[in-house]
């Protein structure tokens, strides 16, 4: 017990389970909005001739810190992969970044002086606005998604998912031997289904239209209509089956689903980033070549 | 007149054959009487075909019967050829019944056909020559000089002591595994005995025989490190099923209904084998040349029994149903001219029953100077000890001085010492560092030491005096030291590994109750607090019980009476309250923690009640005596007092709580319970993920991979999950981690944090993964570095981060690299803490010890 006692503090701060978002005490959302109204106040008030605009000081100012920060919010990615020793936590990490990256939108905003144009200065611009609204949509997702995703898996991995699949499949199989030549056919069509060879927007959708399990089932179910006797039973216990797998396909569908809304984002809010650095890179350059 | 043999041998096991054999050899006059109708009855009655083993392997045979691991039948061959060949006088089915008389003159009640032993012609078999002639009911007289007792013990099999243990179906033997088939049979006991008979019956699928054996312990201390391994064997291959830390509770036909860890299970048992060791056939021994008394029966007043006059007759060392007899180093009773060797003698050990047969007959035909088979080796043990002294010397130094060494026959001494390590300490040298790993206890033989109490200054230190033991903790839990101990005075200690120690306290029950009792004081002492001495709790822990507690028993019932204080030894318990008739979880107690304060101090009733949340081990303490400690200690009852306040706040708390939020207290009374559900209940140290905030990215499971050697220690999608907080299969750092019941290397131990870890000296055996009952330890081959994140990340080198997969790994690994045990160890020595929950980028993984989780004071959260 004693030796509990030691870490004790340092571990009732650490299992004080908050969210990326509460982080003590939404500590970084303080300071962004903290900084947000410090620049626009500065703004307001500062007067710089002829006009705000990037190239004032205060253009300067702000672009370079906007510059900086966009570097500072892309190393995410790396601190993230490397697990160095050290009293570090990520979720500080990503707190950090969602409040700071929001307040780059201010930033940015200011830097402008509102003056836009068909330029690459406006690209990189247009570029950061584009990282930073799939960001937003990644902390809506964030937050509202993990709770869906843990009531559909209901404590099955996805290895136990597939595996539920592979024994209906074997069953069905088994069950499918009494039928006639028709309508094995069709059990063997069901047989067929992959619910992964799914592209990214059927994933997205979380049904699959064209599923070869669901067209089998509709055909048996109608077959079941004029069916008799002991044909009657052999077709109602593969029916059963497949409705059973129909609701694993369903399951696994909604898993996918519910994953490629939590990743979907990363596609378009990694690419740009590198796409605004360059741009940020000929930005930069630009301005100091023709100053 | 009748003749007078110079030795009569009884018994005609390996014992009495080699000491026999030994007297033929020296042309004395003898006579062995067997029993049976064959010779060496015990290992004739093994399965047929079974595997006799050799062991201790480095002790030096010493008998003119040959002897070397094999089969029964060719055991049995060698000595009854041998036993022809130099014509030992021997006779079967000569039952000694009773033994009279002086050295010089003992006569020999003997029953039976008394007939010439003939070579059969096949070993191990019946052989007509040899059976009982008609007059089996005759008793004669045989009168010798010396007489030496090599009856075993088979005699008295220990007997089920449970409900229905009378029932037919329940045997004591097994002579031939063969004859069962297509039945459900249950072993009951995992020594030596037991393992081979369910190895047997398994042995053939076609029999077709669902075979269960039970173990008491979590560990096999008792048995062959070899027979443990095949049964480990035979359960990987399901063809026996072996359940730990279970004992029957009550047989009926066709069922049998066992106490596992988790609580009562009936199974289907058509056959009971039990092989729960036996007792010396002691009240025979104990009559041979006794005087007897007519004395009234304690247990049944007015009744007048025969007893023997105590201090005649041959002596035991204590009245302990599995003491031996008191023996001289030559083996001779406390009558003289009666030795007693073998089994009786308290060593079950064919090359030591043996090797005593002929050191007796050597010894009565008038050679004092041998030495015993062993005396080289135990003669190098001592070499380096101050102060010349004979092995026998030392031995009886050890024994007589240190007090969990008391109840140990000459015997028993010299096998306990093979095992064991003796060392001298000047004064002030280190014996361990705190923190330093190590699981051996350790004795003091001579002089005392000291231990450094307080870290942080070597000057205050708290004295064990001779006679004693210390680094008892590690015989459980395998923590590291506590404290630095030193040599106070110049010092001879003797370092026992820890499964010697095990094997000696099950052998031995006066050591298991000495080494109980240090430790029951010292935990007390601990928990208590400074300021306390063993003389002050002397008189609570004499008057201790140790009680078993199964999975979901209570120890305290709400509202009833009593005071009895309880401390959680092992294990541990739930604190429930049951408030608008349902139980709402209030607390959780960790072992090491203590409880019944409440209605000791205030003489109330019990206001919770206290239930066992896995199997659990407590110590009761008198209520009485426990009330008397406080009033001599005001400092002690000011902390109890203290205690209880804090526990009647949560009380009060609940209470109020309830009016208010009875969802809220319901909600968090069911996650409690499925968390102890869920093992937690003997974690010290467990992560858990909160599924409202996890989005399954696995950063976890690859922060774990790439802070240990590339292998993830947790599964994050595994596991239960209740009301979205999921406990992913990840290492709980037990209590009493089940991981280290079983290491042959010794190498998982506990750090200075709490984490159980496995060291370098793994071999790979698999034991721990098997033994663990969350499947959180994994096997497998630790794959070479990868190239640095950044060669990845710029120029797409090696597997990226986390755990590379299988095949990557295969191209760069050995086949024959083996496997490691590969299980959670909190990142210790990682600056930061566990990478796992370091690198979750949302804050979904959290790690707790379940009594900071499993409070009510979270109950807002």
């Amino acid at each position: 017990m004693a030796t509990r006692g030691a870490r004790q503090i340092e571990r009732v701060r650490a299992s004080a389970h908050e969210g990326f978002l509460r982080h003590r005490n939404f500590l970084w959302l303080k300071i962004a909005t903290l900084l947000s109204i410090l620049f626009i106040t500065g703004y307001a008030l500062i007067d710089v001739t002829p006009r705000h605009n990037g190239g004032s000081w205060y253009g300067y100012t702000l672009g370079t810190i906007g510059a900086l920060l966009i570097l500072w919010l892309t190393v995410l990615g790396l601190r993230k992969r490397a697990m160095t020793r050290g009293r570090w936590s990520l979720k500080a990490w990503t707190s950090a970044h969602v409040y700071l990256g929001l307040s780059l939108l201010v930033i940015g905003t200011l830097h402008t002086g509102f003056q836009f144009g068909w330029n690459v200065h406006t690209l990189a611009y247009a570029l950061m606005v584009l990282v930073i609204l799939s960001g937003i949509y990644g902390i809506v997702v964030y937050s509202t998604l993990p709770d869906a995703m843990s009531d559909n898996r209901s404590a099955m991995t996805k290895a136990q998912m597939i595996d539920a699949i592979t024994k209906l499949d074997r069953q069905l199989q088994i069950a499918a031997q009494p039928l006639s030549h028709e309508d094995t056919a069709i059990v063997s069509e069901s047989l067929r289904e992959d619910p992964f060879r799914a592209g990214i927007f059927r994933r997205l959708s979380g049904s699959d239209r064209a599923c070869r399990n669901a067209r089998a089932l509709r055909q048996l179910k109608a077959r079941l209509t004029i069916a008799v006797e002991a044909e009657e039973d052999a077709l109602q216990a593969v029916v059963q089956l497949m409705d059973r797998k129909a609701a694993a396909l369903q399951r696994i569908r909604s898993a996918m689903r519910i994953r490629a809304m939590l990743e979907v984002w990363l596609y378009v809010h990694v690419p740009i980033t590198f796409a605004l650095i360059a741009a940020l890179s000929v930005h930069i350059i630009s301005v100091f070549f023709y100053w | 007149m009748t003749k007078v043999y110079k030795i009569a041998i009884v018994g005609s096991g390996p014992a009495g054959l080699s000491a026999a054999a030994r007297a033929a050899q020296l042309g004395l006059d003898h006579v062995l009487l067997e029993k049976t109708d064959h010779l060496s009855d015990t290992i004739y009655k093994y399965q047929k075909g079974k595997h006799v083993m050799a062991t201790p392997s480095q002790l030096v045979l010493r008998s003119d019967c040959d002897f070397e691991a094999g089969k029964r039948e060719t055991v049995l061959g060698v000595w009854d050829e041998q036993t022809d060949a130099q014509k030992v006088n021997a006779l079967v089915n000569a039952d000694v019944q009773a033994i009279t008389g002086q050295q010089g003159a003992f006569k020999l009640k003997v029953k039976g056909g008394t007939n010439p032993w003939e070579k059969p012609p096949t070993a191990g078999s019946p052989h007509a020559a040899n059976a009982a002639p008609d007059k089996a009911g005759d008793v004669q007289e045989i009168v010798a000089e010396n007489i030496i007792l090599a009856i075993g013990t088979q005699g008295n099999p220990n007997r089920m002591r449970v409900p229905g243990a009378d029932l037919p179906h329940i045997q004591y033997q097994l002579d031939d595994p063969g004859e069962y088939v297509d039945e459900h049979i249950t072993v009951v006991g995992s020594g030596d005995a037991g393992i081979e008979n369910a190895l047997g019956l398994a042995a053939d699928p076609e029999q077709g025989n669902v075979v269960t054996i039970l173990n008491r312990g979590a560990d096999f201390a008792r048995s062959k490190g070899a027979n443990v391994k095949l049964l480990m064997e035979a359960r990987d291959a399901g063809r026996i099923n072996v359940m730990t830390e279970t004992s029957p509770s009550l047989v009926e036909p066709e069922w049998l209904t066992v106490d596992t860890r988790d609580g009562p299970q009936r199974i289907r048992c058509d056959r009971i084998i039990a092989r729960m060791g036996s007792a010396a056939p002691r009240a025979f021994v104990e009559g041979c040349c006794a005087s007897f008394e007519e004395k009234e029966d304690k247990r049944n007043p007015g009744k007048m029994v025969k007893s023997i006059v105590p201090g005649t007759g041959i002596e035991f060392t204590s009245a302990d149903r599995e003491a031996y007899p008191k023996l001289s180093p030559q083996f001779e009773s406390t009558v003289p001219g009666i030795f007693v060797v073998g089994a009786l003698a308290g060593y079950p050990l064919i090359k030591h029953c043996m090797n005593q047969g002929y050191d007796v007959v050597e010894f009565i035909n008038g050679n004092t100077s041998l030495k015993p088979a062993d005396e080289p080796i135990l003669e190098a043990k001592f070499k380096d000890l101050p102060g010349r002294k004979s092995v026998d010397e030392w031995l009886e130094l050890l024994r007589s001085n240190v007090s969990i060494l008391n109840g140990l026959s000459p015997l028993q001494m010299r096998e306990f010492m093979l095992d064991s390590v003796v060392r001298f300490y000047p004064a002030g040298s280190t014996v361990f560092e705190r923190n330093e790993p190590g699981s051996s206890l350790f004795a003091i033989a001579t002089g005392h030491v000291l231990v450094e109490v307080n870290p942080k200054d070597a000057s205050i230190t708290v004295p064990i005096g001779q006679g004693s033991i210390f680094g008892e903790v590690g015989l459980v839990s395998g923590r590291p030291r506590g404290a630095t101990i030193r040599s106070g005075e110049d010092a001879i200690l003797v370092e026992v590994s820890r499964l010697a120690a095990l094997r000696l306290m099950a052998a031995v029950p006066e050591a298991k109750r000495a080494v109980t009792r240090i430790s029951v004081e010292r935990q007390l002492l601990q928990m208590f607090g400074s300021g306390l001495s063993a003389a002050d709790v002397a008189d609570v822990v004499d008057n201790h019980e140790i009680m078993q507690v199964r999975a979901g028993e209570a120890i305290i019932n709400e509202r009833e009476e009593g005071y009895d204080i309880f401390v959680i030894r092992t294990g541990s318990m739930v604190v429930e309250r049951n408030i608008g008739g349902k139980p709402v979880f209030l607390s959780y107690l960790p072992a090491g923690s203590y409880v019944g304060e409440m209605a000791l101090l205030d003489g109330g009733r019990r206001t919770a009640t206290v239930r066992a949340a896995v199997k659990s081990e407590v110590i009761k303490l008198d209520g009485e005596r426990v009330r008397a400690l406080l009033d001599a200690n005001p400092r002690l009852r000011d902390r109890f007092e203290e205690d209880m306040r804090k526990r009647r706040e949560v009380n009060s708390f609940i209470e109020a709580k309830k009016d208010s939020f009875g969802n809220v207290v319901d909600m968090y009374s069911s996650v409690a319970s499925f968390l102890v559900e869920n093992g937690i209940g003997e974690a010290t140290d467990v992560l858990l993920i909160d599924e409202k905030l996890c989005v399954g990215c696995d950063n976890c499971e690859k922060a774990c991979a790439d802070s240990h050697d590339g292998l993830s220690r947790l599964n994050r999608e595994a596991g239960k999950t209740f009301a979205h907080l999921h406990v992913p299969t990840s290492c709980r750092h037990c209590e009493h981690p089940h991981c280290m019941a079983d290491c042959p290397p010794n190498a998982i131990h506990r750090g200075p944090d709490g984490e159980v870890f496995i060291d370098d000296t793994c071999i790979g055996c698999g034991n721990c993964q098997r033994n663990c009952p969350y499947g959180v330890i994994r096997m497998d081959k630790v794959p070479p570095k990868k190239p640095g994140l950044l060669q990845w990340l710029f120029f797409g080198r090696g597997p990226g981060p986390g755990e590379p997969d299988k095949k990557w790994v295969y191209d760069r690994v050995s086949p024959e690299t083996p496997k490691r045990a590969i299980k959670c160890d909190m990142c210790s020595g990682i600056k930061g803490g566990p990478a796992c929950v370091r690198a979750c980028p949302t804050g979904a993984a959290i790690r707790v010890a379940p009594e900071e989780f499993l409070t009510v004071a979270r109950l807002g959260e």
